[in-house]
């Protein structure tokens, strides 16, 4: 009896966020397929250890860690390639004589050129930036989900964004034919 | 506030996640610096340009169900795989998981105090007598560098006469000694000085044989321990671990 109340109120905290985890889980795996398989077993762990969840608590930063983490070994077992692959430099060729690249204000962006720069940024980049930018989670609650101090969290956002603002300078504004 | 400090901070107040302290520097620096100035701006622009362009991807439609499914498939099989316990059946594995995890506690209490018996613990006092000396400026009770000073100091006070050398002409000018209270007795604590360096060299009585010195290193602090004439000494020192041997060396010769 007491399972079946445990797994109702497990599902009205956590299935809200369903689009929450989607949305990091594909940033993160760059497959919409990954992204599913990732979500799933993200759940199945969540509620193996939905004991240790206060109740009240913030369930949405609560599951985004849980799917940070599975997401960060589900890749590591299925796809270690994506996770050790180099920063294409060569789509991103520095302009030379440009001007301060960090004051450049960009002006239509192609969706396609954006996507594929925040897509090729370093793993940790992309999960502050995602965390910050698409959930609109404060600085505290992404130190609780990738479980690490504020002052990591506000330099790795800093440098995320540098780094996309740099690239996407250098990148051409239109994608190519 | 210098344009470094804007720098890394910008990311922050952009997000409206500075106090308001420094939200302030970051505004009066801002309102004067054209280069950090268009650095924020371009920076907001860069997040708005996100906002706006970087897809949030929703859950497709048939994950909520595949999930849900797969869940509810995990309950079940949780749920029968463990068969329903009485509450009173309940309450005696938590008495016996109690028991049994006071008697693991126990034994692991009892092999930490036994593992870090003797030298270990009175290392961590040496370490503990020294930082205390130096924390409360109480380094000396008998400030002088001549041990015909020191050494009567502590007739009366200590059941032995501790060894008192001069080691100014070594470079080890003595600055006096005190009482100090280590492994459950009253000993004695020679102070050395080595530049700007102190050195606690602390003694007292004790049967074991001779010993050659020990070294090891605590938070920082060099310490040596060696036995000579029925004696325990201990010295500790932020000095380099050679300049203390020196010293240790300097002491026995």
């Amino acid at each position: 009896m007491g399972r079946k109340i445990d797994l109702n109120r497990f599902e009205a905290t956590v299935l809200p966020y369903l689009s929450a985890a989607y949305n990091l889980a594909r940033w993160l795996s760059r497959n919409p397929q990954d992204a599913e398989d990732i979500v799933q077993e993200s759940y199945l762990r969540a509620l193996r250890s939905f004991d240790g969840f206060r109740a009240g608590g913030d369930g949405r930063a609560w599951l985004l860690g849980i799917v940070r983490n599975t997401c960060f070994t589900w890749m590591r077992r299925n796809r270690p390639e994506a996770m050790t692959m180099a920063f294409d430099e060569s789509r991103y060729t520095a302009t030379a004589g440009f001007q301060d690249p960090e004051a450049v204000l960009l002006e239509k962006i192609d969706s396609k050129v954006l996507h594929q720069a925040i897509e090729d940024l370093p793993y940790e980049f992309r999960e502050t930036l995602i965390l910050r930018e698409l959930e609109g989670l404060s600085y505290k609650q992404i130190a609780t989900v990738v479980g690490a101090p504020l002052g990591t969290v506000m330099s790795r956002l800093s440098r995320a964004r540098k780094e996309l603002q740099r690239r996407l300078c250098e990148a051409p504004q239109e994608a190519q034919p | 506030m210098s344009c470094e400090e804007t720098g890394l901070l910008l990311d922050a107040a952009l997000d409206g996640e500075l106090d308001a302290r420094s939200a302030m520097g970051v505004e009066k620096h801002l309102s004067g610096c054209t280069v950090c100035r268009s650095r924020y701006e371009a920076r907001r622009n860069l997040a708005g340009t996100i906002h706006s362009y970087a897809e949030y991807f929703e859950a497709p439609q048939h994950l909520h169900a595949r999930v849900q499914g797969k869940l509810r498939k995990e309950d079940q099989s949780d749920a029968k795989e463990r068969p329903a316990i009485s509450p009173i059946a309940k309450r005696w594995i938590a008495v016996a998981a109690g028991v049994v995890l006071f008697a693991l506690v126990t034994t692991l209490v009892v092999n930490l105090l036994k593992r870090s018996s003797g030298s270990e613990l009175l290392a961590q006092e040496v370490v503990a007598g020294h930082i205390r000396s130096l924390m409360t400026d109480h380094l000396v009770d008998v400030a002088s560098s001549d041990r015909h000073t020191v050494k009567p100091w502590f007739n009366g006070k200590l059941d032995f006469a501790p060894t008192v050398r001069d080691l100014a002409l070594q470079g080890f000018p003595l600055a006096g000694g005190r009482l100090d209270y280590l492994g459950g007795r009253p000993v004695a604590a020679l102070v050395y000085r080595r530049n700007q360096h102190s050195i606690n060299l602390f003694q007292w009585p004790s049967p074991a044989q001779d010993a050659s010195a020990r070294a090891a290193s605590a938070r920082g602090y060099n310490l040596l321990q060696w036995k000579q004439g029925g004696m325990t000494y201990w010295a500790i020192s932020d000095l380099n671990a050679s300049e203390l041997a020196e010293f240790e060396r300097d002491l026995r010769n």
